[in-house]
């Protein structure tokens, strides 16, 4: 493999790892808070369609972007009043938000634009555009450290730098204010916190709302950078992707990061070769399909370093009287 | 204390309530899209209902459902929540296929138990693994089971694609099976009592099976020392062990039984059906048994009830894609909204009609 093929599928991963570390992001900021979230990938789906649909009509990414996020919010109010005001089962309630996702894009699709379930090709402004760094051009020619920042560093989407940027930007709200510490309290011990005097709700309501935004950018970048337009289950497993990432990085931002950078690379792996000979061996495509859900199971089992949960995910919070 | 509600009211009325509502919302939905619902509804039935063919089909869908309906209640009873009735539905159908396949089978008769138990052994297998991580390890069986789900589409599209695929074929499939697998239909067994039910549809045998599962987890939930112990665990986990009910067992057991009745599920479309091992066998069948455990109560008899229901919603929302504007997918819809109301939202239900219930019986006293 040559250089110039290694910097493409370095390329093509940072492209892949974008939405599953957004979705990644957003269920570490639930799931941290106590609440547990196996509908990012239904979130993600309504923000896809919502935002293809918007940017489609107005040819704008931008309403079409908040479009996207509103109706991930709307997909986390659900889980929150669920999870949070009447004490059901998170589990379930992710569930439920997957197939609402799923179901209802498909149903407002067809009605709108009578597409078989998808929306309009967006062109133009109603695309998130590649943004060329300042100097790509000159620094191009180079060796070695030319080419890394013309192709890789430079030349993707808004949402791409805004997704590794909240990175750094997730873990100094989690670890260095007081917001995250209330968040993270929420999630281990919500007793201590109710008795601090801050509300344990409100607190958990906060987290799925950032949550539902994240997921939002999530799905909008899906639909309007990396494809041009919604099709029917577009998401394709990759809120339950960035779930795994999520168990992977033990539910901490840098760590995230360098998880979803692993899926992504797997994805992109899998993109450009159908099977890969290992002197030999043949790996076949299935296999890079199944490694990231592989990897976690084996995480999980705790036995390369173990995946501990924030304490409290998954119990809602029943104020003492 | 006494409970604030009457037993009836908890099984029945608050199911019932539930149902009601997300029926109201899938209603406003197909109201803002623009199509009559009452219209809709009376197409749902003739076309699920109105003929033997209709029924025919009602009744294949209701027999997936039952399976993985039963598979997702009896994890229930333990507490336990497995999502991987579609990986293991998979799998079920791989060890049916290999079955078929690998002898010439004379007669339906010795293929069935054969090609059942082969169904059953790989769709316990398949959740085996999460069971036992959650069992001795404590990984939580809700995320490995999705995991596997994805795994077994890997794995299937792997063997489908490279392996079991008949030389020269183009679509990742196996080849047919034998004529000897063959199973019965609703019409070879019924023409005998003179009942001309459809030649067509797809509904078979394999629903009397169902039903004959639904007794058996019955017996073995209610009627057995096992049962109890599952049904103890579930409610309480610390009283279970207190009483020297052992945690790894219980929860070994509430698995494989889960995920052989989810593997069971393949008699019926690979075998029943299909007559081959196609991809995406499935369907979406074991997600569908999440909303009928639910709306069922984890109890075997709301288990059929709810996927006869479920049964019907499939076969009338494939006529309604077929004659009107409303698309398949509306029955996702529906299907999402009765999960969310009879298992998330299941207090918001719950909570009024408790007040009510207290307020009667403090009119009477």
């Amino acid at each position: 493999m040559d250089f110039a093929t290694a910097l493409q599928i370095l390329d093509s991963t940072v492209r892949l790892a974008t939405p599953l570390l957004l979705a990644c992001l957003a269920g570490l900021f639930s799931e941290r808070a106590g609440i547990f979230d196996i509908g990012l990938e239904g979130k993600m789906l309504a923000s896809a369609f919502f935002s293809a649909a918007v940017a489609a009509v107005t040819g704008s990414v931008w309403l079409g972007l908040s479009a996207g996020i509103a109706a991930s919010l709307v997909m986390a109010a659900i889980h929150g009043a669920a999870s949070i005001s009447f004490r059901g089962n998170q589990l379930i309630s992710g569930v439920a938000i997957n197939f609402l996702a799923a179901g209802l894009t498909v149903v407002i699709a067809q009605t709108w634009f009578s597409q078989g379930g998808r929306t309009p090709s967006l062109i133009g402004a109603a695309r998130f555009e590649p943004i060329t760094l300042p100097l790509a051009e000159t620094l191009h020619p180079l060796p070695i450290l030319g080419p890394i920042y013309h192709e890789l560093i430079s030349g993707h989407t808004l949402p791409v730098y805004l997704a590794f940027a909240l990175v750094p930007l997730s873990w100094w709200v989690l670890n260095r204010t007081r917001f995250g510490l209330r968040l993270r309290a929420v999630g281990e011990n919500p007793e201590a916190l109710d008795t601090a005097g801050v509300s344990v709700a409100a607190t958990r309501y906060a987290a799925v709302a950032i949550c539902g935004v994240l997921c939002g950018i999530a799905g909008a970048y899906l639909a309007t950078a990396l494809q041009a337009g919604f099709v029917k289950d577009m998401t394709a497993g990759r809120g339950f992707i960035a779930l795994a990432a999520l168990i992977f990085a033990k539910w901490r931002p840098w760590q995230a990061m360098g998880a979803t950078l692993l899926f992504g690379l797997l994805q992109a792996i899998a993109l450009r070769y159908q099977n890969i000979d290992l002197g030999g061996v043949v790996l076949p495509v299935q296999v890079m399909d199944a490694l990231p859900y592989v990897l976690t199971v084996v995480i999980l089992a705790g036995f390369v370093g173990r995946a501990i949960p924030p304490r409290a995910g998954g119990s809602p919070y029943i104020k003492e009287r | 204390m006494r409970e604030a509600m009457p037993k009836w009211a908890d099984l029945v009325l608050i199911p019932l309530v539930s149902l009601v509502l997300a029926f109201a919302l899938s209603a406003l939905v197909i109201l803002a899209i623009g199509e009559d619902p009452v219209a809709a509804v009376r197409m749902m039935v003739s076309g699920a209902l109105g003929s033997t063919y209709g029924w025919g089909y009602t009744l294949y869908y209701a027999t997936n459902f039952i399976f993985t309906g039963l598979a997702v209640a009896v994890a229930f009873q333990a507490r336990l929540f497995n999502i991987g009735g579609e990986g293991q539905a998979m799998l079920g159908g791989l060890g049916v296929a290999l079955i078929c396949l690998s002898l010439p089978w004379p007669h339906w008769a010795l293929a069935l138990p054969a090609a059942a138990l082969g169904a059953a052994l790989f769709g316990a297998a398949w959740a085996a693994i999460p069971a036992w991580l959650q069992a001795t390890r404590g990984s939580h069986v809700v995320i490995t089971t999705i995991m596997f789900n994805f795994i077994a589409a890997a794995v299937l599209n792997y063997l489908l694609v490279n392996v079991m695929r008949p030389i020269g074929a183009m679509d990742p499939a196996t080849a047919k099976f034998p004529p000897g697998t063959h199973l019965p239909s609703l019409h070879d067994l019924l023409a005998p009592f003179g009942f001309a039910f459809s030649r067509a549809a797809p509904a078979n045998i394999t629903f009397l099976i169902a039903i004959a599962a639904c007794v058996l987890v019955w017996l073995i939930l209610w009627r057995t020392r096992l049962g109890y112990e599952i049904r103890a665990y579930g409610h309480s986990e610390p009283a279970a062990i207190y009483a020297g009910i052992k945690p790894v067992r219980i929860v070994m057991a509430a698995m494989l039984i889960s995920g052989a009745l989810a593997g069971l599920m393949a008699v019926n479309n690979v075998m029943g059906e299909a007559e081959r091992l196609v991809l995406n066998a499935v369907e979406g069948a074991g997600f569908i048994g999440i909303a009928v455990a639910l709306m069922g109560r984890s109890h075997p008899f709301g288990v059929f009830l709810a996927a006869l229901l479920f049964g019907f919603l499939y076969q009338g929302g494939a006529e309604l894609a077929l004659w009107t504007d409303i698309p398949r997918e509306m029955i996702v819809v529906i299907q999402a909204l009765v999960i969310l109301f009879t298992g998330a939202l299941d207090n918001m239900v719950r909570m009024p009609l408790e007040r009510l219930f207290l307020a009667l019986r403090r009119g009477r006293a």
